[in-house]
């Protein structure tokens, strides 16, 4: 049942780093945090790497196996060969703090930039209706496990730190369409999604949906609608001149 | 040595639900808040919670209130929960929900067009609102945003390792930063623990790293006493198999949704385990069970759904008397009660988790499943209006604080439990810091703090912490664990006595930065002290009730259910037991207990 793999794994700080090669049990039906576990107890015990759940639910122990973005507690060790060598690396759109962490500040400064819910009143007995076929829509993107696989994968930024300032990213995309079809909330944040969060950089590769653990549909689901409601609202007519004659110049 | 320094009205320490909710209201009230967490913000062990939040908001079943849900929860915990408690929480939880949807959560619907609630185990009705089985990412999520947009500062992967106090109470509180291992202290009248639970002692949990003890740790050494630590709730439906994700949760929402549990001979063993206290209230057949889903006036509910502590137990029986699965658990079998739709749509993240991790479709197979340490309901004794410790200043909510669910909790009480009290923990915190100037930290405290910290690098060739943390797991799993003898508690004592010393001589590698090894090493004092607490009241409670049972005292006794135990440090270092009158509920709760059983 166990057998000794070949683990390559990145180690280093923001000064830099290389992979280190460790010899490794791994049993029956592991994943691949239980290996880097068990590298932490046995072989390297200052090894930087970030978890919680273990179970896929928090998000926390994202990273790059064999270059693939994926969490390492839902990454089974069967789905490698036993002689094949396995490569861990941090994600590589974040700077890296140690060894497998790395600094993603940069999605909680752009949450922190999302204009907040804001719902309408109750109704008279305290309570919401909402339909439930009507919540399913902004369910699928309040799945979300905030593992920033999204924003490890997308172009926009992963080797472009240049476009971080005016990209959000997918993760926050989706936040922005979750609120947008959010039935309670009142906020019209459109403009601000294409002129704040930088909707118009995704040219829609759907990258994103294809690393979600979550199996979250970002690009069809959430921001495909979210730019044709961008586009209808900004080229609606009346809508056009309603601002136009807003933005005049005050003189 | 070099120190950050702030300044603040209140700390929260903690940023699952309770600290968050804590941390609303503080700001709210006026207070400069701050929330230190050990995660990530919205990492905290909260996101794991899977079934619902327990509320009588009567949505389904309008016989539903709040004496109901009271009632079940002090007869859950075998009616050692203090009153007070119960009752505050099953009174506030509806409106605690209510004013999630305002912050943004998203639940699952009835066809009216409200909250839809669902059955879980000791809840005479469908009451836990819910987000198909992710609704501890919902409420995390939706109190992460609402603490972003007030404003918060949040200190995150930040980690407290001691209370300051001064003469007068709380001043203050030290730690490091996990990222540089640089110290930091703040200076505040008032401090919240909202620190969770101590799962990481045991061997197999559904907790998480985060789940050291480190608030019931604290708490005591400021001072503050903790209140029935023996009991300790083993979820009955951790995975089993594979080895690796031996203890993970999987929800009861499965068996409230319909699933029963089987032993290996194909039999629903639960009907064998039904206890003469829940009796009158349980099924008798498996017809009369399964109608209970659909017409729960004219039907008793299925014994799966009997609180966890039976459930728990019945499990370990069987697999014992060797009508286990070939891993050593039970089967849990929704697959052949409802339809793969049904079960996509109510239970998506088990549904994954057992695809992903065991390769096992629970559409189509049943699930292996066995009793995982889940829970404290032991924790910081606290004023129950104001989650006041015995400390000036010192504040406790959540899981770390104890009383409300007395020997045994219910599923889905967790979290109204931290919304209730996470809320009015912060509202008291808020109110002590008034006006109360921020004392100075003395120098000395300070630099002692430092010293301690720094320790484990100081030491050359000593111990790994991994090992030791593996030891007290071991030694809590074979001799503090589901079932308990005196013989068993000793030996664990006489275990945690040596684990201590060799955790007094540590040493970790490497330096300051993102070290885990280092970080496990200052956590292990707190998981051993806890250890401790939990082995002596254990073994001090002659009897079996709730989350606690003992082999040699298999009864409940009528003297123990009027009896708390109370820890607290004594001069030298060592935990000290005495025991302390239950506090008496009034008549007018007394009688909802005798109109039921009428």
């Amino acid at each position: 049942m166990s057998y000794q793999a070949t683990f390559r794994v990145w180690r280093g700080d923001a000064t830099g780093g290389d992979l280190q090669t460790f010899t490794v049990e791994v049993n029956e039906g592991e994943v691949v945090l239980d290996v880097i576990h068990r590298l932490q107890a046995t072989q390297a015990g200052d090894l930087a790497v970030r978890w919680n759940c273990k179970a896929g639910k928090c998000g926390s122990c994202s990273a790059e196996i064999n270059g693939r973005p994926r969490l390492m507690c839902m990454t089974r060790m069967s789905t490698f060969t036993e002689t094949e060598t396995v490569t861990v690396t941090p994600m590589r759109t974040f700077p890296v703090i140690r060894d497998l962490v790395t600094d993603v500040s940069y999605n909680y400064d752009k949450a922190a930039q999302i204009p907040a819910f804001t719902p309408r009143p109750r109704d008279a007995d305290g309570n919401h209706r909402m339909q439930q076929i009507d919540v399913e829509r902004s369910q699928e993107f309040r799945k979300c496990i905030e593992c920033y696989l999204c924003q490890n994968t997308c172009h926009v930024i992963r080797d472009h730190e240049e476009n971080k300032a005016a990209f959000a990213g997918p993760r926050f995309l989706i936040r922005l369409a979750e609120l947008d079809m959010h039935p309670l909330d009142v906020v019209d944040r459109k403009h601000a999604a294409q002129d704040e969060f930088g909707l118009g950089y995704c040219n829609i590769t759907k990258c994103c949906s294809e690393v979600c653990p979550e199996g979250i549909h970002l690009t069809d689901n959430g921001i495909i609608p979210l730019k044709e409601r961008v586009v209808d609202r900004k080229f609606d007519p009346i809508t056009f001149l309603g601002a136009k004659i807003r933005r005049r110049p005050k003189d | 040595m070099e120190l950050e320094r702030h300044s603040y009205d209140v700390v929260v320490v903690g940023a699952g639900g309770a600290g968050l909710r804590a941390a609303i209201e503080a700001h709210e009230a006026g207070a400069r808040t701050a929330v230190v967490c050990k995660s990530l913000l919205g990492k905290a062990h909260t996101v794991m919670a899977e079934g619902g939040i327990a509320a009588a908001m009567a949505n389904l079943y309008p016989e539903d209130n709040w004496r109901v849900h009271f009632r079940d929860t002090m007869r859950g915990g075998k009616m050692l929960n203090h009153w007070r408690m119960a009752q505050l929480h099953a009174q506030e939880a509806p409106d605690r929900v209510r004013e999630l949807e305002d912050w943004g959560a998203l639940f699952d619907r009835t066809a009216d067009g409200l909250i839809s609630q669902r059955d879980f185990g000791g809840h005479r009705y469908a009451r836990l609102a819910h987000v198909g089985d992710r609704t501890g990412l919902e409420l995390i999520r939706t109190l992460q945003q609402r603490t972003v947009a007030l404003g918060i500062d949040v200190y995150m992967e930040c980690t407290v390792t001691r209370l300051l106090t001064g003469p007068d109470g709380i001043t203050g509180a030290f730690g490091y930063w996990r990222e540089s291992g640089r110290f930091v202290a703040w200076q505040a009248p008032s401090v919240v623990l909202a620190t969770g639970g101590i799962g990481k002692s045991y061997k197999v949990t559904s907790n998480s790293w985060e789940y050291t003890g480190d608030g019931h740790s604290l708490a005591l050494q400021a001072g503050a006493t903790l209140v029935n630590m023996e009991f300790v709730q083993f979820h009955p439906t951790g995975m089993v198999w594979p080895p690796s994700v031996r203890g993970i949760l999987v929800t009861e929402s499965v068996r409230g949704d319909g699933g029963i549990l089987k032993n290996s001979a194909g039999n629903r063993f639960m009907f064998d385990y039904i206890p003469d206290f829940f009796r009158k209230e349980t099924a008798e057949t498996e017809a009369e069970a399964d109608r209970w889903y659909d017409d729960k006036k004219n039907n008793r509910r299925p014994p799966e759904l009997l609180p966890r502590d039976e459930v728990a137990r019945a499990i370990n029986s069987e697999v014992k008397a060797g009508r286990g699965t070939p891993h050593g658990g039970v089967f849990l079998d929704i697959a052949s009660r409802r339809s793969a739709e049904y079960i996509r749509k109510r239970l998506p993240s088990m549904y994954h988790q057992f695809k992903e991790l065991a390769e096992v479709d629970i559409t189509a197979e049943p699930m292996e499943v066995g009793p995982t340490c889940h829970y404290v309901m032991g924790g910081v004794e606290v004023d129950p209006d104001t989650e006041a410790a015995r400390v000036p200043g010192l504040f406790a909510a959540g899981e770390v604080a104890g009383g409300m669910h007395g020997s045994n909790r219910l599923g889905g009480n967790s979290l109204s439990d931290l919304l209730v009290f996470g809320r009015r923990a912060g509202a008291a915190a808020a109110a002590h810091a008034s006006g109360r100037p921020r004392a100075d930290l003395p120098d000395e405290a300070l630099a002692d703090a430092g010293r301690a910290a720094l320790a484990p690098f100081e030491r050359e060739g000593g111990e790994n912490p991994y090992t030791v943390q593996h030891d007290l797991q071991q030694t809590m799993h074979d001799l503090v664990g589901i079932i308990r003898t005196r013989g068993e508690m000793e030996q664990a004592l006489e275990r945690i006595a040596a684990l201590k010393e060799r955790v007094a001589n540590l040493s970790v590698e490497g330096h300051r930065q993102y070290n885990p090894g280092w970080h496990l090493a200052l956590d292990l004092p707190h998981m051993l002290l806890v250890s401790e607490c939990i082995a002596r009241a254990a073994l001090e409670r002659e009897e079996s009730r709730g989350g606690h049972t003992r082999d040699d005292f298999p009864a409940t006794d009528a003297e123990w259910a009027k009896t708390n135990l109370i820890c607290s440090r004594a001069p030298d270092g060592s935990v000290e037991l005495r025991r302390q009158p239950l506090p008496q509920m009034p008549a007018e709760l007394a009688e909802i207990f005798e109109e039921a059983s009428a």
